[in-house]
């Protein structure tokens, strides 16, 4: 494997996509990961230099539209969605001290 | 002929003429589902009560003479990624196990001006990140034709659930080959239409640059009536397109004459099984005796779509599911100590295995330091894959090929390595790249009697041809039977 990703990248890819991964869990990311970065290397072979990147098939353009309101009020339904709901807002745990 | 066995368009036309009625037909299908669904596993959700009042009320509006479509009163499902207001919508995964919906996607609201009755909610691949419903968190869907195998994936329970009569018609998303692919396996017609043709609003996003909503049905003509339903220019999705075009319907003639097919060589290449290669090339010389052209070329850059797929993939995944955060909906686990260990428990033990394994695998490629090597290197190389189709349409009007290497493999086959189960969407996946539409129609089963399916492609915006090739060929089929 060409690919090898430490414990330290784990570590971080683990903080940047908000996961907690047991140690086994740890383990197999790391195994999967090297082989799939080993096989997306292969994109390498091609000379891409003179190629733009293409996040959109079609030249399309920004829309834009006016920013107002066209949909109703929801509270009710939004919130009955919610883990945990209080006086018509989201239940949070403490975020400071 | 027996109700549950008619297409989606002979069921309407019968209700519309008065031999039975929507709610005649709600009630069969769901007999139909009550009595095999625990065979198969199609539904995630049945709305039992929810499907006969709405067909009672679809009935009086057509009697009432105000709905006079081809899809009118028809008894359909929905692949659960797709927004139903009122109605459970989990996209297969733990993390979403309580959602209710406020809103109904807009390509759902489509269908129901167009008379559609909905029965629930179709099993799939957790947020669509699979090729066999086998990582849904409810159970793995069964393919009808033979249960011992899988239906595919990601649109497994919408495909098995057509197959097995368990509705009309049903629809799906298509990020690498999600509709196309499992309708492959199941034997059913399945359409990933070009990128922008239909709304994407109130479609739990995958990979947003990738993914579109689309039809399984049981016959060509279906597909072409669902999908001239579903397509809208929606200001609500940025991405949609306004299309002039979408009368597809029209497009079903029996007419090849002269039309351009290509067949890629690398479509037919190392890996393909033999009776899928033999199904496939005597379809295409159907084509040619109805007079198309036909001929081989090289398409090129094929083995690298799917690992620029998967990064790009896994890069939009990766954000769009930071969502998932245990706040606002969904699942919030039971102990935490503070805000972030609150997210990261949450989506620990919500999401599963696969979509992790892509979350994190996207949150890499987007990182300072790996952004430039891995995820710029797979937009260059969409953007050489998009060109070697524009050359390849410059030449041809159809791309034929399989739509899989292989016929559905047994349950528990695939999962246990990821690159070999990502190796069979080798023939779908740069459709999805180029934004192009594609078509999988049934052409002949293998010795286990497993359903082949052939894919047609066309450029943008040129679905009609695919129709049309496939109404062909579909009409030259019932004739040998």
């Amino acid at each position: 494997m060409a690919n090898i990703i430490s414990d330290e990248t784990i570590e971080y890819v683990g903080i940047l996509a908000k996961l907690e991964l047991s140690d086994e869990e740890k383990e197999q990311a790391k195994t999967d990961m090297g082989r799939m970065l080993d096989y997306i290397d292969k994109l390498g072979e091609l000379d891409t230099s003179q190629v733009e990147p293409m996040s959109h098939v079609f030249p399309v353009q920004n829309v834009f539209r006016k920013d107002v309101v066209t949909n109703g009020d929801e509270r009710e339904q939004l919130l009955s969605n919610a883990p945990q709901e209080k006086d018509g807002m989201f239940v949070v745990p403490k975020t400071f001290d | 002929m027996n109700t549950i066995d008619m297409t989606a368009t002979g069921l309407s036309a019968a209700i519309r003429a008065g031999k039975t009625t929507a709610v005649e037909a709600t009630e069969a299908v769901l007999a139909k589902i009550a009595e095999e669904d625990k065979k198969y596993n199609c539904y995630v959700t049945i709305d039992r009560e929810g499907a006969l009042s709405q067909a009672k009320a679809v009935q009086k509006r057509i009697e009432a003479g105000e709905m006079t479509g081809p899809l009118a009163g028809v008894p359909m499902a929905v692949k659960d990624n797709i927004c139903t207001e009122g109605l459970l919508t989990t996209c297969s995964s733990k993390i979403l196990h309580n959602f209710v919906p406020t809103y109904t996607a807009e390509a759902l609201k489509n269908l129901q001006k167009a008379g559609a009755v909905i029965l629930g909610k179709t099993n799939m691949d957790e947020f669509a990140m699979g090729s066999t419903t086998e990582t849904s968190a409810y159970g793995p869907t069964k393919n009808p034709r033979n249960t011992e195998h899988v239906p595919g994936g990601s649109s497994g329970g919408s495909a098995a659930a057509v197959a097995a009569g368990e509705c009309f018609y049903a629809i799906g998303s298509d990020t690498g080959g999600s509709i196309r692919q499992p309708a492959s396996y199941c034997g059913v017609v399945g359409m990933k239409p070009t990128y922008g043709t239909v709304s994407r609003y109130g479609l739990i996003a995958y990979g947003s640059s990738l993914d579109q909503i689309g039809p399984l049905t049981k016959d060509v003509a279906d597909c072409a009536a669902v999908l001239e339903a579903l397509a809208s220019h929606d200001t609500k999705d940025s991405t949609s397109v306004a299309r002039e075009d979408t009368d597809f319907t029209s497009a079903l003639t029996e007419d090849v004459a002269g039309l351009r097919i290509g067949i890629p060589n690398d479509y037919l290449g190392e890996g393909l099984n033999d009776e899928v290669r033999a199904a496939v090339l005597a379809a295409a010389e159907v084509l040619e005796k109805k007079g198309a052209l036909v001929e081989r070329f090289d398409l090129s850059l094929v083995e690298y779509a799917i690992p620029a797929y998967y990064t790009i993939a896994a890069a939009e995944a990766s954000s769009n599911l930071e969502r998932f955060d245990g706040i606002k909906y969904g699942y919030r686990t039971q102990d935490y100590a503070g805000l972030h260990n609150m997210y990261k428990k949450s989506r620990s033990e919500g999401f599963g295995e696969e979509v992790k394994r892509r979350i994190m695998l996207g949150s890499f490629v987007l990182s300072s330091g790996y952004y430039d090597a891995y995820y710029l290197k797979a937009l260059k190389v969409k953007a050489l894959i998009k060109k070697a189709f524009d050359a390849a349409f410059a030449k041809y009007d159809v791309i034929l090929g399989p739509v899989a290497p292989t016929t559905a493999p047994r349950l528990g086959e695939s999962l246990t390595d990821p690159i070999q189960m990502y190796l069979g969407d080798i023939y779908t996946i740069a459709v999805n790249l180029a934004g192009l539409p594609g078509i999988s129609v049934p052409c002949g089963e293998d010795s286990q009697g497993l359903p082949i399916g052939l894919q047609l492609i066309g450029d943008c915006f040129q679905e009609k041809k695919l129709l049309r090739a496939a109404y062909t060929y579909e009409q030259e089929g019932h004739r040998h039977e």
